[in-house]
């Protein structure tokens, strides 16, 4: 019916089930720091650089913002899709948006993959 | 006697320039109810340029889906003690969302465009045709019920902030209701291709299911629910 069929996944569905799968990763990642931060007594650099160096850690962070990435992508194209009528604007928003997205991702790679122990 | 104050919304693009509320006072007896279309054609008997869709006055036609108070509602059906027990001022506007013909008379045609696209009828490849008709279990029948009792007064899919942003390509609650009762006939054989129809990211999944429109679907029906068997329908496909 429609042929813009969707933004990051293959079809509106599959952009559905990105959305949702992404936020699950999301909210796991949240409450592991939280209950890091609650629990890891005295919460020291030590502790905090020694929780980033493993591999485990390092892997869960980039599915994280992966997670952030495709969640972020698709969330705001629905939204500019919504209020944003101007498609040149909206065209200009989104390509911003997915740039900073990019940019978080690249710089999160950067920031947590050469964190060794101490 | 009582004095009921009510504003209206007013429009006639012949004459004015924009859109303006009119106040009207109408003088009803005391601790006696009535529809507010009863209101309404009372209202055009002090003036007859008032312009609105009337037709069973028995909420089975629905022509006459208004905004009264806020809240989406057919006028015939909705008595005045539900806006606000009708002691304070009734304000009554055209379905949000449309653009507007005349005072209370809104364009539907982008409403049953969407209705068109979802194809509501029978669609049956079988090369042979039963003689008589096509059968149906009475467990498949029920499945109909809660779908096939919609009358497209358009007060489900007005009042949904998504068939506002995007009336062009969100079908809205009333045609995907529709399209689920297609969906799941058993005697329709084309539910792979009407899938294929609503599988991009507006057709069904702009609803996130805030049922506006189940709060004020005159009939009782639940179009979040429809949507939700679609979107599931889809998954399973795509899983």
């Amino acid at each position: 019916m429609v042929k813009v069929a969707s933004t990051f996944g293959r079809s509106g569905t599959h952009d559905y089930i990105l959305i949702r799968a992404s936020a699950i990763i999301m909210a796991l990642y949240a409450i592991f720091l939280m209950s890091f931060f609650v629990t890891a007594e005295p919460l020291t650099y030590a502790a905090w650089t020694n929780l980033f160096a493993s591999l485990g850690m390092k892997i869960f962070t980039m599915l994280a913002l992966t997670s952030v990435l495709i969640h972020g992508w698709i969330g705001i194209w629905q939204v500019l899709t919504d209020y944003v009528k101007h498609s040149g604007l909206r065209a200009f928003i989104q390509f911003v948006v997915c740039v900073a997205l990019m940019a978080y991702w690249l710089a999160g790679l950067l920031v947590v993959w050469p964190v060794e122990g101490v | 006697m009582k004095t009921l104050k009510i504003s209206v919304y007013r429009y006639n693009p012949d004459v004015d320039n924009a859109p303006y509320m009119k106040d009207y006072t109408l003088e009803v007896e005391e601790g006696r109810d009535m529809m507010v279309l009863d209101v309404l054609l009372k209202l055009k008997e002090q003036d007859p340029t008032l312009a609105f869709r009337r037709s069973c006055r028995e909420g089975v036609c629905g022509s006459d889906g208004l905004n009264m108070n806020g809240k989406n509602g057919l006028a015939c059906i909705t008595p005045l003690s539900a806006l606000n027990g009708g002691s304070k001022k009734v304000v009554i506007r055209p379905l949000p969302g449309l653009p507007v013909i005349r005072d209370l008379i809104v364009d539907m045609s982008q409403f049953y465009k969407q209705y068109e696209k979802i194809k509501p009828y029978l669609i049956n490849d079988d090369k042979t045709p039963p003689a008589r008709e096509r059968l149906q279990s009475p467990e498949e029948r029920a499945k109909l019920d809660g779908l096939y009792e919609c009358i497209l007064c358009a007060c489900c899919s007005t009042s949904c902030p998504s068939f506002w942003w995007n009336p062009d390509k969100f079908v809205g609650p009333a045609g995907l209701l529709h399209a689920y009762r297609f969906l799941i006939d058993s005697r329709d054989t084309a539910t792979e291709q009407r899938l294929d129809d609503l599988d991009d990211a507006f057709s069904v999944f702009r609803c996130h299911g805030i049922m506006n429109c189940v709060n004020v679907c005159p009939k009782g029906l639940n179009p979040t629910k429809a949507i939700g068997h679609i979107k599931s329908m889809l998954l399973n496909r795509a899983i």
